[in-house]
């Protein structure tokens, strides 16, 4: 039996005046995940996640928590907790304070407090700031404390708004694997949003992609980039090829696709079936193209090398091939980004690792260069 | 480095050259002051005599002896603390709404109501103290108003003019602005997250107020009560315009030791006491505002 949903969001629309925030949003999230909300800003996220806390009201649509609605309910009488952008801890109040607040909004007895402050303080590895006053902490650690106050009183669910936004990239990363350790320990459901696509793909169990005021693709991290549904979540996750063309034909999972300047190529793995003659991109990650010296495949052509030559009835080898020159290389430490330039322009974001030390990169400025990608390296998008 | 200490102290030169010529050097002549006769015809007499030649000190604690010999003076203190006191509360009673509601309303009003605030300020003092007696007055509209009212329940008329009452409207009246503003200038600086974030935790309006607004605006609440409290404690004009014979505050008797009585040494006495209760008063303020709420 599937687990029940504990979060569900029925049709909720949210208009400021003429701007439309949020689109007949449904979104049905489980009891333990860790679900997060990605999107560029300005596409809602953020209405939503101020929805779903109680700071704002839909204007349409529903917001059941264990088959309940709380539209109605003030923010104060929902059982969920929000970490703020910028941790939103009470300058006024200790560390100790700030994290007996709710349990002293809740009324609890002052012993219970106390107890509980301690295991917060301990859970989150701080025991030692209770009697701190929050300007005196590091960033991190206000994070902690913040996170500490949110699940003292064991709320049904947490929301988290772009809580390690403030954070350098190094403490993002080690926050960030907190974050999924604290979440898998405690097992409270958390709500997440971010910009910040590295950040999703890393924490979630499954992200829901937005874009302007309605959800674009909601998936596992996994599928979500390496099956986008559109070119703008193709785009949005991850870098990404787009290659334009139309179909030419589809037998099954393998689509002929017609690429615009590069001729037809083979694309085995399409879940859904395509008008023949309908436009559409083919989606090819930079780490999914294999580069090689042109000279190094025999017979290379200039626009396309190919050992069965391209005939609209015959089929297509698994694997395609181009060549170009180097355009562009953009060292990156880790790996170099090649920019190549194919034939009638068409350019291409290809990495390669640096595994050689001591060289930034394997090809110059204006190599000739050859690229190739199996027929199930890439995806097909329409929208 | 060395040299940015320089210009430090070199840009702080002229303001503590203000204060030490124009406060401190005048405080101390006044606490000389105290020990000193009165001049025949008012003024200071010398301090020291010329007799066969030689020098001899002429001073005397004598004024400050009449101060303790009585327990007039003392009561007097007591009454301004006292009309002090109410002044502050009422101002504050009255100014944090008004403070709140300025600070929490949309920038383009913001502005406007502040300047509303500060509108007072641009006719003069004595002029609008005038306009409070107009209104007092035995046959001023608001007094006849109050009066028709009370015949109905069938009260005996009242008199506003030289009453507690209208010192005290005229007090809260010309002081409010002066809690207002630094209130304003606290209250507007506070991270309306923190209110969401206390919601957020299960608290309702009141405690969102008393536990996260109210003790994080102690700061403000203190530099205002300090700006109330300290004019009205010193004060004379309105006491002499509104306040009648039994209306005197401590700062009339001291205008009339240096005007009418002439007797310079025991206005400094009065004065000197005047300033130690001032000080006393705002230390004690800012222990108290300093507390946990003093933070932020």
């Amino acid at each position: 039996m599937e687990t029940p949903d504990l979060l569900e969001i029925v049709d909720v629309s949210r208009h400021f005046d003429a701007f439309l925030a949020l689109d007949k949003v449904s979104l049905h999230i489980k009891a333990g995940e860790f679900f997060t909300l990605l999107g560029p800003s300005g596409c809602g996220k953020t209405t939503l996640l101020r929805l779903l806390a109680g700071f704002d009201q839909p204007d349409g649509g529903d917001i059941l928590l264990d088959g309940k609605s709380i539209v109605s309910a003030p923010p104060e009488h929902r059982p969920l907790h929000t970490i703020f952008q910028n941790y939103a801890l009470f300058p006024h109040m200790t560390v100790a304070e700030n994290i007996a607040f709710p349990l002293r909004m809740a009324g609890h007895a002052k012993k219970d407090i106390q107890t509980r402050v301690g295991e917060a303080l301990e859970n989150v590895r701080l025991p030692d700031k209770a009697g701190k006053y929050p300007d005196s902490l590091s960033g991190g650690q206000k994070q902690r404390i913040a996170i500490a106050r949110a699940l003292v009183n064991r709320p049904r669910l947490l929301l988290l708004d772009e809580p390690l936004s403030a954070l350098d990239a190094k403490l993002s990363e080690q926050m960030q694997i907190e974050l999924i350790n604290l979440q898998k320990d405690i097992g409270i459901t958390f709500v997440y949003v971010t910009h910040d696509q590295s950040e999703a793909l890393a924490l979630s169990h499954r992200i829901a992609v937005m874009n302007g005021g309605k959800i674009a693709q909601v998936d596992i991290p996994s599928r979500l980039y390496g099956f986008p549904n559109s070119r703008f979540v193709a785009d949005f996750i991850g870098k990404c090829n787009l290659l334009e063309g139309y179909v030419r034909d589809q037998q099954g999972e393998c689509v002929t696709v017609e690429l615009d300047g590069l001729g037809p190529v083979h694309v085995c793995r399409s879940e859904v079936t395509l008008a023949a003659g309908s436009r559409c991109a083919l989606t090819l990650r930079p780490e999914k193209i294999r580069l090689g010296r042109s000279s190094a495949i025999p017979g290379a052509s200039d626009t396309r090398t190919s050992m069965s030559v391209a005939a609209t009835d015959s089929p297509l080898d698994d694997e395609s091939h181009f060549t170009g020159h180097v355009h562009d290389i953009l060292y990156l430490g880790d790996v170099t980004v090649y920019i190549v330039t194919l034939a009638n322009g068409v350019q291409l974001e290809t990495l390669l690792a640096n595994s050689a030390s001591g060289r930034t990169s394997f090809f110059d400025v204006g190599d000739r260069v050859e690229v190739a990608w199996s027929c199930d390296a890439g995806h097909l998008v329409q929208d | 480095m060395q040299r940015k200490v320089c210009y430090k102290y070199l840009l702080s030169l002229p303001p503590m050259a203000y204060l030490l010529i124009f406060f401190a050097a005048p405080t101390l002549i006044m606490l000389f002051a105290t020990f000193r006769y009165a001049g025949e015809y008012g003024g200071l007499a010398p301090w020291y005599l010329q007799e066969n030649g030689r020098l001899t000190l002429d001073l005397t604690l004598e004024n400050w002896q009449r101060l303790v010999a009585t327990d007039i003076y003392l009561r007097l203190f007591v009454k301004s603390i006292g009309y002090a006191v109410a002044t502050t509360l009422l101002c504050m009673i009255m100014g944090y709404p008004l403070a709140l509601v300025i600070a929490r309303s949309g920038r383009k009003y913001r502005d406007l109501l502040l300047l509303l605030v500060i509108l007072p300020f641009w006719s003069n003092f004595l002029v609008r103290i005038y306009a409070w007696m107009i209104i007092f007055s035995p046959v001023g509209a608001l007094t006849r108003m109050l009066n028709g009212l009370l015949d109905l329940v069938g009260v005996g008329p009242v008199t506003l003019m030289y009453s507690p009452t209208a010192m005290i409207i005229c007090l809260v009246y010309v002081h409010l602005p002066f809690m207002v503003l630094p209130l304003y200038a606290n209250l507007e600086k506070h991270d309306l997250d923190l209110l969401d974030a206390a919601q957020d935790l299960g608290a309702g309006k009141w405690r969102r107020f008393w536990l996260i607004t109210w003790p994080l605006s102690l700061p403000g609440i203190t530099a205002g009560s300090i700006l109330v409290f300290i004019p009205v404690l010193g004060m004379f004009a309105i006491p002499d315009l509104l306040g009648g014979t039994n209306g005197i505050m401590i700062g009339n008797v001291i205008k009339q030791q240096f005007m009418e009585s002439r007797d310079w040494p025991f206005g400094s006495v009065l004065s000197i006491m005047l300033t130690v209760t001032a000080v006393a008063v705002v230390l004690l303020g800012a222990r108290l505002g300093q507390g946990r709420g003093g933070r932020g």
